[in-house]
C-alpha cells in the first residue's frame, strides 16, 4: 500500500488530500470537504490531466500571435508533446474563438484551438 | 462638452461587468473608456484557463472570458472608446480624456464608475538592491510580451513572489523553452491559488522556496545572477544563508497596487488597507455619485469575484442615476475590520437602504487554521462560522441580512474578526 | 581652422579617421558643455563616449543640485565655478529649454552646538559670492518647511540654490552642440592617447582619431585619460552615492533643497524635490574600486532613510518608486582639475568633476573654451545658434493648443506611459531628434516615460514597439541601455 499526497484543486480552498494507492488504484480517500475533491484524486493518481495553453504566430493580424489552448485536458505526460506540435505552426489572420489551429494535437485526439479573435 | 449618465473609467473585467449591469437596470447612455487598443483589460493576457467557474459554469482562458462580455457589450450597444486615457475627473464628474482620434473629450457624467484596475508593485517599491541590468521584468510585463507579442523575455529565470501571475509565468515560460530555477517567496506561505502551486511549479518540478527573498542582483548589462537569501520571522534576511543562482532574468510578482491616483486627485478617501477607494454597500465612494469596483477597489483573486462585484457597482450607479442625485439621508454604519480581518469592502452600510442581503469581502492578514469568521452587531455576534483555514491569498466573504440590520436598534457598528478556537 | 583642415590620412592599408581640431573624451555634462561652447567657434569637433548616449556616467546619476555655493573652499576653482555656473542656469535654460527650478536650499542645523558651524558655513558662502545667505531660525524654518524635524534649530537659507534636470540639461547642451556641427561618436572606447608630431593621436574601440586638441572630460576614467599623457599622474576614486526616489504623489513633502550641517551624526543627507515633483533622498559616500560599480546595497539604502530621518519628519517611504547609484569623480585634492597638461600641449583635462560638477557646467565649459581659443585663436562660427527646442511636453500647452497639437499629430493624443503620461508623439520624437535615443533607457531620460510609479511595467512593451519601428531594429535588437543590456532573448519555443 502507497500513500500520495496531493493538494486539491478543484478550489481555492486547496484540501490536503492523502489517498492509499493498492496496485495503481485508489482505494481510500481523506482530506478532501467535497465530492470534487475526491473526483480529483482519483484522476490525479489514475490518469492526470490537463488543458494546456499556450500562443501560436499569426501573418497578417493586428498582433503577431493568437493564444491557444487544447479543446479539452489532455494526458499530464502529453503536455510537452502538445507544446512541441504547436512549434512553427502559423496561422492566417483573422482568427476566431473556437477555430481549430492544430487537429489532433501529438495524438492525443484533441483539437488544439484559438481562445480569442485576432483580426 | 458631450453627456453620459454613466462614465466607465476602464474597459477591463470591473468595466465591462458594471456596464452592461447599468444597463440591464435600466441606465441609457453609458461610455466606457479604455486605454488599450482592445477591450477586456488585463485578461487579454491572461491566456491560461481557469476563469468563469462560477461566472460561466465552465473553464475559460482569459481571452475567452474577456470575449463573452465583449459581445455581449456590443449587443447591448453600449458606447465604447479605445486609446482612450481619461486624465483627470472632477467631483461634480466632469471627465476629461484623451485620444488620438477625438484629441480632449470633456464629459460630463451623471455617475462615474471608476475601474482602472492595479499595477505590479515594481523593483523601486520593493528595494531590492543590486545593479540595474536589463532581464528585470514585473510578471506582468513578461506575460504581455510572451503572451500578446510572442517574445521570450529571457532564458533562463528566477521568479521572486508566488503570487498567481508569477505563478503562471513560471508555467508559461518553461512551456515555452524557458528553464525557471526557482521561485522565491518572502513569506512563509504562498499568495498564490493552490491550484496553481500544483499546476505551475508542481508539474514542472519547479522549486517554490517560502521564507527567502532576492538581497542581490548581479550583472551590468544584463542579470547575470542573483542572490537569495533566508529571511527570519521579521522578513529580514539571514546573514550566511545567501544562495547564488545564475539566470538572465528576475520576475518580479510581489503584489498589486490599485491604480488610484485618478481618484484621489478626484477627492476620494482611500483605505489604507486596500489602496483603494473606501466604498459602502452601493460601492459609492466619498464621492456622490462616483462608484468603484474590480481591482482598483481591492485586489481581487479570481476575476468571476470581479464581474460579480462589478455588477453590483452598475446596478448602484444606474439606480443613483435614476433616483437622482443626493443620497436619501440615512444613518450609515461603519463594519469595522478587527483582529486579523484586514479589510472589509464595503467598509460601510446604509441598513435602510441596503439590499435584503449584503455580501461583504475580506481578506485576513494572517494564515489562520480551525479559525471562526464572526460578525457582531455593536456587541451581539450574530455569525460564527468555523473555517478550517484562511489564508491572505484568497479573499473571504461573509453575508448581513437587512432583516438583522434592522433588528437593532440605533446599530452603530458592524464588526467583522477572526477568533481562534 | 575648420571645415577644410578634415583630411583622410591612410597609413598603409589602414584608414586612419578624420582629423579633427578638437576631441572631447566623454559626453557626460562636462563634455557636452565643452563641447557647446566650443561650437561657438569654426573647430571641427568630435565627441567620443564609450557609452551608447550621452549621459550615462556621474551626469545621470546625482542630486540634480544647482548649488548656491558655499559649500566649496574660498579661492578655490570649485568655488569660483560654482558660483558662476549658478549665475549663468536661469538664463542658459531658457535658451537650452531644460528644466531649472530656483527653489532654495536650506541647510539645517540639528544642535544649538553647532550654530558656529552654521555661521562658518554662512561666512565661507559670503566670500564666495553667493547672494541672498541669511540664517533663520526654527519659527520661520518651520514656515518653509513644515515636515522639517522636531530636532531642527536653525538653518543656513540660500535662495539662489536651485534644481535641475541633470538628463535634460545634457541633452540639451549635447544637442545644441550637435546643432552647431559637433560630431559625436559613441560606443567608443578610449584605449590610448599619444602625441604624434603636432598632433594627438586616439585609439578606441572603432578606430583612430587624430586632433590637434583633446580635452580629457572622461568623468571616473579621467586619470587614466589623464596617466596615458602625462607623467605627473592623477588619481581619481569612484565614489559611490545611493539614492532612492519618491513618486510625484509626495510632491511638496519639501519644497526647498533641504541639506543636514555635517556634524556629530556624519554628513548627512539631502532630501530634494526634483524639477519634476518627485523627492529625491541622498547620496551616501562610499569610496569604491570599480568604475561601473553602480549597484545599491541593502545598507546603503537603510542609511539613507535612517539619515533622511533626522532632518525631516513623517518621510514618504511608502512613495518609493526606485533606487540608484552614481559614482563621484573624486580627485584626490578634492579640486577641479581644469587646465593644460604640463607637458602635453593641446590636451586639456577637464578631470575631478564631482559636485558641483553639474551647477558649475556652464562655467566649465566656458573655461575650457577659452583655453582652447587662447591656444587654437579659431575665428567666431559666425551661424552659431545658440538656441535649442527641447521635447514638446504637450501637457504644457493650454486645452485649445493641446488638442490642435493632436489634431494635427494624433501621435501626441496616444499616451504611452500612464503614470507619467507621456505620449506617443513625445517618443517619437526623443527617438528622431538628432543625438536621439537608441535605448529604453535613452527614452527614458529624454521623455519620463517609464519613470514613474510602475517602473516601465506597463509602457516598456509598447515603447520597445515604438523603437523598433523608428530605428528599425528586430525586438531581440533592442536594448535597456546599449550594449548587451538586451530585453529580449528570442521567441516563444525558438529553442524546443
Amino acid at each position: 500500500m502507497e500513500t500520495r499526497e496531493l493538494i486539491c484543486i478543484g478550489c481555492p480552498l486547496g484540501c490536503a488530500l492523502k489517498v492509499e494507492i493498492d496496485q495503481g488504484k485508489p482505494v481510500n480517500i481523506t482530506g478532501n470537504t467535497c465530492k470534487r475533491g475526491e473526483d480529483y484524486a482519483r484522476k490525479e493518481v489514475v490518469n492526470p490531466t490537463r488543458i494546456v495553453t499556450s500562443t501560436v504566430a499569426v501573418e497578417g493580424g493586428s498582433q503577431r500571435t493568437v493564444s491557444v489552448k487544447t479543446r479539452e485536458d489532455i494526458p499530464k505526460e502529453k503536455i510537452f508533446e502538445v507544446i512541441k506540435a504547436l512549434k512553427g505552426v502559423s496561422v492566417q489572420a483573422p482568427v476566431h474563438i473556437g477555430d481549430v489551429v492544430v487537429c489532433n494535437a501529438a495524438d492525443t485526439g484533441v483539437d488544439v484551438v484559438a481562445t480569442r479573435n485576432v483580426i | 462638452m458631450i453627456k453620459y449618465d454613466i462614465v466607465i473609467v476602464g474597459g477591463g473585467p470591473a468595466g465591462l461587468s458594471a456596464a452592461l449591469s447599468a444597463k440591464e437596470n435600466g441606465a441609457e447612455s453609458i461610455l466606457v473608456l479604455e486605454r488599450d487598443k482592445e477591450l477586456g483589460g488585463i485578461l487579454n493576457q491572461c491566456i491560461h484557463n481557469g476563469f468563469g467557474l462560477h461566472t460561466f459554469q465552465e473553464e475559460l482562458t482569459g481571452p475567452e472570458y474577456a470575449a463573452r462580455f465583449i459581445e455581449k457589450l456590443k449587443e447591448a450597444q453600449i458606447a465604447y472608446k479605445l486609446d482612450t486615457m481619461v486624465i483627470s475627473i472632477s467631483s461634480d464628474k466632469v471627465v476629461t480624456a484623451m485620444n488620438g482620434k477625438d484629441g480632449i473629450l470633456t464629459i460630463q457624467a451623471k455617475a462615474v464608475i471608476l475601474a482602472m484596475g492595479c499595477r505590479e508593485r515594481s523593483r523601486g517599491a520593493l528595494n531590492i538592491p543590486g545593479y540595474r541590468p536589463a532581464g528585470v521584468y514585473s510578471a506582468g510585463t513578461a506575460q504581455r510580451l510572451v503572451n500578446i507579442e510572442g517574445l521570450l523575455p529571457g532564458r533562463e529565470a528566477v521568479i521572486l513572489g508566488s503570487g498567481d501571475i508569477g505563478l503562471i509565468m513560471a508555467r508559461r515560460l518553461t512551456l515555452e523553452g524557458a528553464k525557471v530555477k526557482v521561485v522565491v517567496e518572502l513569506l512563509p506561505y504562498s499568495g498564490g491559488l493552490k491550484r496553481n502551486i500544483v499546476q505551475c511549479l508542481d508539474d514542472f518540478n519547479i522549486p517554490l522556496k517560502l521564507s527567502h527573498t532576492v538581497v542581490d542582483i548581479d550583472g551590468k548589462d544584463r542579470v547575470k545572477g542573483v542572490t537569495i537569501a533566508q529571511v527570519d520571522q521579521d522578513r529580514k534576511p539571514i546573514p550566511g544563508t545567501e544562495q547564488y543562482y545564475a539566470c538572465d532574468t528576475l520576475l518580479l510578482s510581489c503584489g498589486l497596487i490599485p491604480e488610484n491616483e485618478l481618484s484621489q486627485e478626484l477627492g476620494v478617501a482611500i483605505h489604507p488597507a486596500t489602496s483603494g477607494p473606501r466604498v459602502d454597500e452601493s460601492f459609492q465612494t466619498s464621492v456622490e455619485g462616483v462608484f468603484a469596483c474590480g481591482n482598483v477597489l481591492h485586489v481581487h483573486d479570481l476575476v468571476d469575484f470581479v464581474s460579480k462585484e462589478a455588477k453590483a457597482a452598475g446596478r448602484h450607479a444606474a439606480l443613483f442615476v435614476r433616483d437622482g442625485a443626493g443620497r436619501k439621508k440615512c444613518r450609515e454604519v461603519p463594519i469595522l475590520a478587527e483582529n486579523g480581518v484586514r479589510y472589509t469592502v464595503p467598509c460601510s452600510i446604509h441598513p435602510e437602504q441596503m439590499e435584503d442581503a449584503q455580501t461583504v469581502r475580506f481578506r485576513v492578514g494572517d494564515v489562520y487554521r480551525n479559525c471562526f469568521i464572526c460578525v457582531y452587531l455593536d456587541e451581539n455576534c450574530i455569525s460564527r462560522k468555523k473555517r478550517l483555514v484562511a489564508v491572505p491569498g484568497e479573499m473571504e466573504e461573509v453575508i448581513l441580512q437587512k432583516k438583522d440590520l434592522q433588528a437593532v436598534l440605533g446599530l452603530s457598528q458592524i464588526t467583522v474578526r477572526i477568533e481562534e478556537a | 581652422m575648420g571645415e577644410s583642415s578634415k583630411i583622410f590620412l591612410w597609413m598603409g592599408k589602414r584608414k586612419v579617421d578624420i582629423m579633427y581640431d578638437v576631441i572631447i573624451i566623454g559626453a557626460g555634462i562636462s563634455g557636452c558643455a565643452c563641447a557647446r561652447e566650443l561650437s561657438r567657434y569654426r573647430l571641427s569637433i568630435c565627441v567620443l563616449e564609450r557609452e551608447e548616449d550621452v549621459c550615462c556616467g556621474t551626469s545621470k546619476a546625482n542630486s540634480a543640485i544647482v548649488h548656491a555655493g558655499f559649500d566649496a573652499e574660498n579661492g578655490s576653482l570649485m568655488a569660483k565655478l560654482n558660483v558662476e555656473g549658478n549665475q549663468k542656469m536661469e538664463q542658459l535654460s531658457k535658451e537650452l529649454d531644460f528644466p531649472f527650478q530656483r527653489n532654495g536650499s536650506l541647510v539645517v542645523c540639528l544642535d544649538e552646538e553647532q550654530a558656529p558651524d552654521l555661521q562658518a558655513l554662512y561666512q565661507r558662502g559670503i566670500r564666495n559670492g553667493v547672494e541672498g545667505l541669511k540664517i533663520i531660525d526654527r519659527t520661520e524654518l518651520v514656515k518653509l518647511e513644515p515636515n522639517i524635524s522636531e530636532h531642527a534649530v536653525k538653518a543656513l537659507y540660500a535662495p539662489s540654490g536651485g534644481i535641475v534636470c541633470p538628463f535634460g540639461m545634457t541633452f540639451a547642451f549635447a544637442e545644441n552642440a550637435a546643432a552647431n556641427g559637433v560630431k559625436f561618436q559613441f560606443e567608443t572606447k578610449v584605449t590610448a592617447v599619444g602625441k604624434q608630431e603636432d598632433f594627438w593621436m586616439v585609439k578606441t574601440s572603432q578606430g583612430e582619431f587624430q586632433a590637434r586638441y583633446v580635452v580629457n572630460a572622461a568623468g571616473v576614467y579621467a586619470d587614466e585619460i589623464h596617466n596615458m599623457v602625462s607623467a605627473d599622474k592623477l588619481h581619481i576614486t569612484p565614489r559611490k552615492g545611493e539614492y532612492c526616489l519618491m513618486d510625484h504623489s509626495a510632491k511638496g513633502f519639501v519644497n526647498h533643497t533641504v541639506f543636514q550641517l555635517p556634524g556629530k551624526y556624519g554628513k548627512g543627507v539631502l532630501v530634494a524635490p526634483t524639477v519634476h515633483g518627485n523627492i529625491l533622498v541622498g547620496p551616501t559616500a562610499v569610496d569604491i574600486e570599480d568604475k561601473e560599480g553602480v549597484s545599491t546595497t541593502q545598507a546603503g539604502l537603510e542609511e539613507l532613510l535612517d539619515k533622511a530621518s533626522a532632518t525631516v519628519k513623517n518621510l514618504p517611504v511608502r512613495q518609493i518608486i526606485t533606487s540608484f547609484a552614481g559614482l563621484r569623480a573624486h580627485e584626490d585634492g578634492h579640486e577641479f582639475c581644469i587646465g593644460q597638461v604640463e607637458g602635453a600641449e593641446g590636451f586639456i583635462d577637464c578631470a575631478g568633476i564631482e559636485s558641483p560638477g553639474l551647477t558649475a557646467a556652464p562655467a566649465i565649459g566656458r573655461m575650457v573654451a577659452d583655453i582652447i581659443r587662447e591656444l587654437a585663436c579659431p575665428q567666431e562660427n559666425s551661424n552659431f545658434v545658440g538656441t535649442r527646442k527641447g521635447i514638446l511636453d504637450p501637457r504644457s500647452l493650454e486645452h485649445e493648443k493641446r488638442a490642435e497639437l493632436i489634431r494635427e499629430h494624433p501621435a501626441y493624443g496616444a499616451i504611452v506611459c500612464r503614470c507619467e503620461m507621456i505620449t506617443q508623439g513625445e517618443i517619437e520624437d526623443a527617438i528622431s531628434r538628432p543625438l536621439g535615443a537608441k535605448s529604453l533607457d535613452g527614452v527614458k531620460r529624454r521623455t519620463r516615460a517609464g519613470m514613474g510609479r510602475c517602473q516601465a511595467g506597463f509602457c516598456s512593451p509598447k515603447t520597445m514597439e515604438i523603437l523598433a519601428e523608428k530605428r528599425g531594429l528586430t525586438p531581440s535588437q533592442i536594448t535597456k541601455c546599449g550594449g548587451n543590456s538586451h530585453l529580449i532573448a528570442g521567441t516563444n519555443k525558438d529553442r524546443i
